[in-house]
């Protein structure tokens, strides 16, 4: 265990700087833009009424202040009132991030159910035809932008075959098309690398030691292969869990899923900036943890990282 | 050594499979050289003002012969406007963006990698601690934010797309310069006189020149990729200006009864995504096979 705790240390303090980088960032970008309180008002509302709701917000003191103040209330979860629903803004976002988790969870089992076994069954057939449809397929998803994949999926599966509904979220068949949609560019990137690291474990010595022993295809794949190459796949894996995050965004807007990134979306119309602030730094905490916990698991199953 | 000339004679392709690469690699390049045609010639070839609305001519399909007398190989949308002229102006818009994004962002990363290198101490951790921070994040969400407080405009959008891609700029001319300051001729130049200019100009700049052209292949990619998405999000270029994020979002209501108003943009987004991706990849492994672990 020598080398864990300052490995431990060294990716805390990254993690913590991450997070001061990004909620300072959100301050600065929130207070650049425009005044929120003409939006709260009538159009006729008097002076005295503006001074009144912009001290309230606290927007009448200084910017350190409105810093110092933003800062330390970020620290204890206060994010303020969310202007649009009239509630604190930590609690709507809250209240939108179990539809984000479904639909997170539902991407990332759909992408790795897909991916294994079409990178296992590529490696082992390299250069099959199967080998070559489903890789092409794989530099499609990896390229291709997901709002485009999920508008050709509602066209196609939704509005023309008529077999999943196009938008919303009730029951598992509103879940299908948005998992898949999420999850594209992981399961190809998945597959891509399972085929490779299955590849590279294939070329080693004791693959062809075991082949020439007389072990079976089945169980040199089964028994030697894969636990060998699975761990590229997990780090990878558990990087593109934080990705996914990033495309709940697009996703989420494509078909009216109610979650934490449709949300943002409609508070920046809205211009609903404690909503805004509090989505995208629960954001960036859910995936800094995420990367915290890859890097951790990542140095427990490989020493030689810890040095890096 | 036995396995080594084993994964080599493995790896060794196939003349069928060269012959293929080949073709696609010249399918790609006929792909990007019309694109940049249609962009730079959008007002000789579009075939009708990209922004001219016609009442009687709205959802027109694909036809030769459309009820305002017109042909629209591809239809019209809502409003009546050319879906072909508008995907060919949108060309403008993406590659106009994507390549002002890969500048922006190669001379940001180009001179804060330069910085980082040179300096060293302080000012190196600041910077890559910068870098480590924006990697340790989902761009798109920030990107989102300051996009919509700052208003969606053009400068705003390259600027925005620029820096969400300087890191990987900065790593390779760092990581050149540490490797050339343990180099004693370098300290020879310096004792000479010579410029730390001349160092970058005559040492550093040529033995990263082909890391950075892979590097900008890939970044236009992401770049034009990036532009569609805040355009389709509604954060992007802004109507009535021709763009293919803003026009599949266009269509979005439409997609059953005029599916082509969506679908004629995204599948050339999509194809120009590809391709470009696609030559960065084989950039990567011709010039520099040692970017694979980016």
């Amino acid at each position: 265990m020598r080398g864990l705790l300052p490995f431990l240390a060294s990716r805390l303090l990254r993690a913590a700087i991450a997070l001061w980088l990004v909620s300072t960032v959100v301050f600065v970008v929130m207070r650049l833009s425009g005044d929120p309180v003409p939006l709260l008002l009538p159009p006729y509302a008097p002076q005295s009424e503006f001074a009144r709701v912009r001290a309230e917000l606290g927007l009448d003191r200084p910017l350190p202040v409105q810093y110092a103040v933003f800062l330390g209330s970020v620290v204890h979860g206060d994010f303020g009132q969310s202007i649009h629903f009239r509630q604190p803004a930590i609690r709507v976002v809250v209240g939108y991030l179990p539809a984000t988790f479904e639909l997170g969870l539902a991407a990332f089992a759909l992408a790795l159910i897909v991916a294994l076994p079409i990178g296992i069954v590529s490696a082992v057939k390299r250069n099959s035809a199967v080998d070559q449809a489903t890789m092409a397929l794989a530099l499609v998803g990896q390229s291709a932008p997901t709002f485009f994949i999920g508008i050709l999926l509602i066209l196609i599966v939704s509005l023309k075959l008529g077999l999943l509904p196009t938008s919303g979220r009730e029951g598992w068949q509103s879940l299908v098309l948005p998992a898949l949609t999420l999850g594209a560019f992981t399961m190809a990137s998945i597959a891509r690398l399972t085929r490779s690291s299955v590849l590279e474990v294939l070329r080693a010595d004791y693959i062809r030691t075991a082949r020439a022993k007389g072990v079976s295809d089945a169980v040199v794949v089964a028994k030697h292969t894969l636990k060998n190459a699975a761990v590229p796949i997990v780090t990878i894996t558990g990087l593109q869990f934080g990705t996914l995050l990033g495309g709940a965004v697009v996703t989420e807007t494509v078909f009216a899923w109610p979650g934490i990134g449709r949300l943002a979306i409609q508070s920046i119309y809205n211009r609903d900036y404690p909503v805004v602030q509090c989505t995208v730094f629960i954001s960036a905490v859910l995936f800094i943890v995420i990367n915290f916990c890859v890097d951790l698991i990542y140095g427990l199953l490989d020493p030689r990282v810890r040095s890096s | 050594m036995a396995s080594s000339i084993l994964a080599s004679a493995r790896a060794e392709p196939a003349p069928s499979r060269a012959r293929r690469t080949r073709a696609l690699a010249a399918g790609g390049a006929v792909f990007v050289a019309l694109l940049i045609v249609a962009a730079l010639a959008a007002p000789v070839i579009a075939p009708a003002d990209p922004i001219r609305q016609s009442l009687r001519g709205r959802l027109s399909a694909p036809t030769l012969s459309g009820a305002d007398g017109r042909s629209h190989l591809l239809g019209t949308d809502h409003l009546g406007r050319d879906v072909l002229s508008r995907v060919i102006y949108g060309a403008r818009v993406s590659l106009l963006v994507g390549f002002a994004a890969v500048i922006v962002g190669g001379l940001v990363g180009a001179t804060l990698g330069l910085v980082a290198g040179f300096r060293g101490g302080w000012t190196d951790s600041m910077i890559m601690t910068l870098a480590d921070a924006q990697l340790a994040f989902p761009f798109i969400l920030l990107a989102i934010g300051i996009i919509a407080v700052l208003g969606p405009s053009f400068h705003t959008l390259i600027v925005v797309i620029g820096l969400s891609g300087w890191v990987t700029y900065a790593r390779v001319l760092r990581s050149q310069v540490l490797v050339l300051r343990s180099r004693e001729f370098v300290d020879a130049i310096h004792a000479l006189g010579g410029s730390v200019a001349r160092v970058i100009a005559r040492h550093v700049l040529p033995n990263v020149l082909s890391s950075l052209v892979v590097i900008a292949t890939l970044e236009l990619a992401r770049a034009i990729v990036l532009e569609a998405t805040l355009s389709f999000l509604g954060l992007g270029v802004q109507p009535p200006t021709p763009s293919w994020g803003g026009m599949v979002h266009e269509g979005r209501e439409y997609l059953d009864s005029a599916w082509w108003i969506s679908t004629a943009p995204g599948i050339v987004l999509m194809l120009t995504s590809i391709v470009v991706s696609r030559t960065g990849d084989w950039l990567r492994d011709l010039l520099d096979p040692t970017l694979r672990g980016e």
